[in-house]
């Protein structure tokens, strides 16, 4: 019990400290922080796919670039209100997930992240190549940010509306993870066949799991290109979803707060490490190599470990 | 792939003249493409058939092959050394990535395609350091610097050289799957790994070996590429890709599968980049899509 109330305090505190960020930073961080914010959103939708359901996807980007480009393109292109956009680009990424998920998941394994991977690389080739449409290469800027009576054209109001919005969706994703469903999910990821026999019909089960994580996936898109004011194809780039693999994965796969760490620690560094060096890249890489041999569990599951060798002794 | 768009360009501006010949030409630069995308499919396909790793380095093996090609071919001026030096070098390296990292997550497909795509980052950051970013031409071997008169047009010989190098690769591969010793130890693996095991075979000698040459075969792609194509950062990825798409259609674990898919890829990249430009892209892709629907296991894959 006291546990809980202790993490309680310190789940508030936490909340606290985000509120009030921007009266402790500067523009710049406070801006760099409303990047964290959105990419640990993006983490912990694949983390309900891959860390709760066991489905590695090599294609997570597509749900976050479809909806960014729905966004722009709907903003940029049919001149319609950026508020009315958001909506309208959670319902692209989900629908894009109903048509994906029959595809990629009469496969497992390994050949389901190839599958994944083919399906994000259609979606990416429409972006790149379809000029007249996307401007290619090049991308979309001018995304204007909506307006719900106050603007979110400063940093700080935007960083608010994006710690609201993702907020809400982080507390969604605990409730899907602890409720019956997300019990279900986690009994798919140790065993289907135990599930199946069980009289789960597993197939369903993690349908809704891929569309959710669209969804999800969804929400931060669509928040990425109000921040950036600019969708391009990166945004659906195999880079992008390996980027939330390794994010799910430093965190800590199954455990929604380890990805929201791994991203934020993630996009921190790419900061810092582009501030001094040109090899980011080359870093990036190396995180890679380090986190697979060394913390296969993640940061969480480091820090679970060392507790367990505490008690232990 | 720029080098090769703008040459099949300035090949159907004078569309007017001998329409039938163009298909041929393009046809042939379609077929010398996909020989190419042969080469770096084969290895990813028995790779994959083998240890079921989805080799994300595979598009590095061709660059950095190439680029040590390139430097060699330079410094020696022999193009046989130049394929001889990338093909060793990158084997090695190969064998390395195997041995010491993707071998202690055997059958687990997460942590190896983080290492994988941990080590493209490296070796795209590594050569850009190393090569520079500007894309590098290699120099065709001397006796293949000429064109052979076809119709109106005078074609290369040297894409003529590639169309029999992939033919020969081709053919080297299925009499030693289906000849030697080694071979059969293979298609074993391929077939189960553990029964294999369990008959004696040296598996894990296998996997390293089938890891080593399906990386020395990315690199020879790369080094024949360098003449065509050119050398640039971001060409791992490109090649990479239509690799993947290769082994989709044509079946992962199937040589045959790899040869077909090639030349389908190959020719239909060749004529979308010619004829629709803007959906270049998209003509490879659509059918893969097609394919993964109908019969997700590709055209020549087993369950």
């Amino acid at each position: 019990m006291t546990v809980r109330i202790w993490s309680l305090a310190g789940a508030l505190a936490v909340l606290a400290l985000l509120i009030a960020l921007p009266d402790v930073v500067r523009g710049y961080y406070v801006a760099l922080a409303t990047k964290m914010l959105i990419f640990a959103l993006f983490a912990m939708s694949l983390d309900l796919l891959l860390g709760y359901t066991g489905l590695a996807s090599l294609g997570h980007a597509t749900y976050f670039g479809v909806a960014a480009y729905t966004v722009a393109l709907l903003v940029v292109r049919a001149g319609v209100n950026s508020a009315t956009a958001f909506p309208a680009a959670l319902a692209a990424a989900t629908v894009t997930g109903v048509l994906f998920a029959p595809l990629a998941l009469r496969a497992r394994g390994s050949y389901f992240l190839m599958i994944t991977f083919a399906l994000a690389q259609v979606v990416w080739s429409i972006a790149f190549g379809w000029r007249s449409l996307t401007n290619g290469d090049d991308g979309m800027p001018n995304v204007v940010r909506p307006d719900f009576g106050w603007s979110l054209d400063n940093t700080v109001s935007f960083y608010h509306f994006v710690l609201a919005t993702v907020g809400v969706a982080a507390l969604l994703l605990a409730a899907i993870a602890n409720s019956p469903f997300g019990r279900a999910l986690r009994g798919i990821r140790e065993s289907e066949s135990r599930m199946q026999a069980l009289g789960y019909d597993v197939w369903r089960y993690q349908y809704v799991a891929f569309v959710l994580s669209a969804f999800f996936a969804g929400i931060a898109g669509a928040l990425y290109a109000y921040y950036n004011r600019f969708v391009g194809p990166e945004y659906l780039n195999v880079v992008q979803s390996a980027e939330a693999l390794i994010m799910v994965i430093l965190g800590g796969a199954g455990t929604l707060l380890g990805p929201a760490i791994g991203a934020a620690l993630i996009v921190y560094l790419e900061d810092f490490v582009s501030s001094m060096t040109e090899h980011w890249v080359l870093v990036l890489g190396i995180i890679y190599v380090l986190v697979t041999l060394f913390a296969p569990r993640g940061l969480i599951g480091l820090v679970v470990e060392f507790r367990q060798r505490r008690a232990a002794k | 792939m720029p080098a090769q768009g703008a040459g099949a360009g300035a090949i159907a501006d004078r569309r007017g003249r001998g329409c039938s010949m163009i298909w041929v030409i393009q046809t042939l630069n379609g077929v010398a493409f996909g020989m190419l995308l042969f080469l770096l499919a084969a290895g990813l396909s028995l790779i994959y058939g083998l240890m079921k790793i989805l080799n994300l380095t595979h598009g590095s093996f061709y660059l950095v092959g190439g680029y040590i090609g390139l430097t060699v071919m330079r410094l020696t001026g022999s193009f046989v050394l130049a394929l001889i030096a990338a093909a060793v070098a990158i084997a090695l390296v190969g064998a390395a990535i195997e041995r010491f990292f993707l071998r202690r997550f055997h059958l687990d497909e997460l942590p190896q395609t983080l290492l994988t795509f941990g080590f493209l980052f490296i070796f795209a950051d590594l050569s850009l350091w190393i090569w520079g970013g500007n894309p590098l031409m290699l120099n065709e071997p001397q006796i293949f610097a000429r064109s052979v008169p076809m119709g109106d047009y005078a074609y290369p010989v040297y894409r003529l050289f590639l169309i029999a190098v992939g033919l020969a690769v081709a053919g080297a591969l299925w009499w030693f799957q289906e000849h030697t010793r080694l071979g059969t130890m293979l298609r074993a693996g391929v077939d189960d790994a553990e029964i294999a095991r369990a008959l004696g075979i040296n598996v894990s000698l296998l996997f390293t070996l089938v890891f080593a040459v399906g990386a020395a075969l990315a690199a020879l792609a790369g080094v024949l590429a360098g003449p065509v194509l050119s050398l640039y950062p971001g060409a791992d990825f490109e090649v990479l890709i239509l690799a993947f798409v290769v082994v989709i259609v044509g079946g992962l674990g199937s040589l045959r599968g790899a040869l077909v898919g090639a030349l389908l890829v190959g020719i239909l990249d060749n004529f979308g980049k010619a004829y629709f430009p803007e959906f270049a892209l998209f003509t490879v892709f659509v059918p893969m899509a097609v394919i993964l629907v109908v019969r997700p296991t590709g055209l020549f894959g087993r369950r």
